[in-house]
């Protein structure tokens, strides 16, 4: 039997409970704001912002990956910190602006990652979901443990030094440095260029066709291999420039970097509904913004900003475990 | 030579034998159907032809090209294309965004709009649905899309996986008026079926499988008279 009719009264329920969820984030910011001030309320919902759309590139290189082959790329955060890295020597060794060191992150990075699915992954396709997500852990310590040897990039953290002069900006009371301009200019963009390519192009369809059915998808003759690659590639190009745009807003880098960054957009990835690329984005800009108003508002907030993060992913498991965007996932014989 | 060669292929998936050594052929403008009951083999022949499972031992030969080795999409390129069972269309890809992906092995712009014109023109319901999302359509309009979808590869052959499944009596009888169409305009058509009466009644020649051999064959007009074939698949006798 069909519940038609608990469709309306469900819908009204659920227009109430967002009614009372807005009506207390409004009361929550109006205490927030009487608190401190609207100025410094406004400086933290900025800087949540800068840093949520640094994880929203990051959040959907993990959602990308996951809706076409099923598989958290734990390794995914280490390429972001190999991002930071080449384009660190790219800036200190040889004197690159930040547009070619983001280039360059971005590429080296599509190559890692691609190298990394051909040889830890793809193998292991047909074996059981458990045992590619345990070669994905083994990369990321691999790769954070041997490019902290001494030959590689060392265990040291490293100053980074960013291939511009920071020069802030007084708008309404608020500091707006040309670091939030370039991370939010540079995010945009590749949002922008993500979306084409995943609306509009040939094989953009053709990735969302195989993520939501792959056996179908083979048979219109899409070359899943392809596919894959694909995805692993746009997924670590995105990673590199946030490796990037990480490092020069907090520019002390080391082999280590990436696992908490990385594990936050995972959990920002949850929490938008894994899988779906509006949901990466949006649960992105959330932890941003819960983070910083974290450490800003909380009484030792700094030191329990990683609890926080940790915190919304026990919740969202608890309450809706297809985050907010996710849908029911029906699982198919 | 057949359009479609199957000789004695046997496939399996684990310890289950699915196929012990079925044969049948598939001749060019023809529409031939296999029938059976639930687990006869049916879906996983379709299933081997395109590619997505590989036999223990066996050939399929396609105008004489052998397809056991090649991948799922070259074996679409050469002109073999597979409407699934379930229809498995793309439910979050508009109707159109469905049909551009059953063409995406083809290049030339033109073309491909000939073929979707073509599609509309069997279809004219898709038309009106353009840009609803594949999910929103009812199950026979998704049986129409997978059907669409299918042929805009501009197949030879065309492999159908239970047309018929959860569909009203006259939404069938409308998809088999269709099917015949297809078949005249010259592509040749594979049916698997449930409904054998109505494959039956389409088709030019028929395979009846049981526990994965072909147990009888020959006219469908003369399967459809045959006593056994009666009592087993048709509900009479």
């Amino acid at each position: 039997m069909r519940l038609t009719w608990l469709r309306t009264p469900l819908r009204i329920i659920a227009w109430m409970v967002y009614a009372a969820l807005s009506l207390v984030i409004v009361y929550g910011v109006y205490r927030l704001i009487q608190f401190k001030g609207a100025t410094y309320f406004f400086q933290a919902l900025l800087d949540g912002l800068r840093l949520g759309f640094v994880y929203a590139l990051i959040a959907l290189g993990y959602t990308m990956v996951y809706g076409i082959v099923r598989l958290i790329n734990f390794a995914h955060c280490d390429v972001f910190m190999v991002g930071a890295f080449s384009s660190y020597y790219a800036i200190t060794s040889y004197g690159w602006g930040i547009v070619p060191a983001i280039i360059l992150a971005m590429v080296v990075c599509i190559v890692l990652n691609i190298a990394i699915e051909r040889m830890a992954y793809k193998p292991l396709r047909n074996a059981p979901r458990i045992t590619a997500l345990i070669s994905a852990i083994g990369v990321s310590f691999f790769l954070e443990y041997f490019t902290a040897l001494r030959f590689v990039f060392g265990a040291d953290f490293l100053t980074y030094k960013r291939p511009f002069d920071v020069v802030v900006w007084n708008v309404l009371g608020l500091s707006i440095s040309n670091i939030t301009v370039i991370i939010v200019a540079v995010t945009l963009a590749l949002l922008a260029l993500l979306l084409y390519i995943i609306n509009r192009t040939k094989v953009g369809k053709a990735m969302r066709a195989t993520s939501q059915d792959a056996t179908a998808a083979r048979l219109m003759g899409i070359d899943i291999d392809r596919i894959i690659t694909l995805t692993f590639g746009i997924g670590a190009a995105l990673a590199g420039a946030a490796g990037v745009l990480y490092a020069i807003a907090f520019p002390q880098i080391w082999t280590f970097m990436g696992i908490m960054p990385g594990l936050k957009a995972f959990i920002a990835a949850v929490l938008g509904g894994i899988g779906n690329i509006a949901g990466a984005v949006l649960g992105s800009l959330l932890m941003g913004e819960i983070e910083v108003l974290t450490v800003s508002f909380v009484p030792f907030g700094s030191r329990i900003r990683d609890l926080v993060a940790f915190l919304v992913l026990i919740i969202v498991f608890l309450v809706k475990p297809t985050g907010i965007l996710g849908e029911p996932q029906v699982e198919k014989v | 030579m057949a359009l479609l060669d199957v000789s004695d292929l046997h496939v399996a998936y684990g310890a289950i034998k699915a196929l012990q050594g079925i044969t049948f052929t598939i001749g060019e403008g023809e529409i031939v159907t296999l029938i059976g009951a639930n687990g006869a083999g049916k879906s996983t022949s379709l299933r081997t032809i395109s590619g997505l499972l590989r036999p223990v031992q066996g050939s399929v030969c396609f105008r004489g090209v052998d397809l056991t080795r090649m991948s799922v999409d070259k074996i679409v390129k050469l002109g073999i294309s597979q409407v699934p069972e379930g229809r498995q269309i793309f439910p979050k890809l508009t109707v159109r965004e469905n049909l551009e992906m059953g063409a995406f092995t083809r290049r030339d712009r033109n073309e491909i709009n000939d073929s979707m014109e073509r599609v509309f023109s069997s279809f004219p319901r898709l038309k009106e649905r353009l840009h609803q999302l594949g999910g929103t359509l009812s199950g026979g309009e998704q049986q129409m899309l997978a059907i669409g979808r299918g042929l805009m590869s501009r197949p030879t052959l065309l492999l159908l996986d239970e047309p018929s499944m959860g569909l009203a009596p006259i939404l069938v009888e409308e998809i088999f008026s269709i099917i015949s169409q297809i078949n005249s305009e010259g592509v040749s058509i594979l049916l698997v079926e449930q409904n054998a009466a109505m494959a039956l009644s389409v088709a030019h020649r028929g395979y009846v499988l049981e526990t994965g051999k072909v147990a009888l064959q020959g006219d469908a007009s003369a399967l459809l008279a045959n006593p056994q074939v009666q009592e087993a698949y048709l509900g009479e006798g």
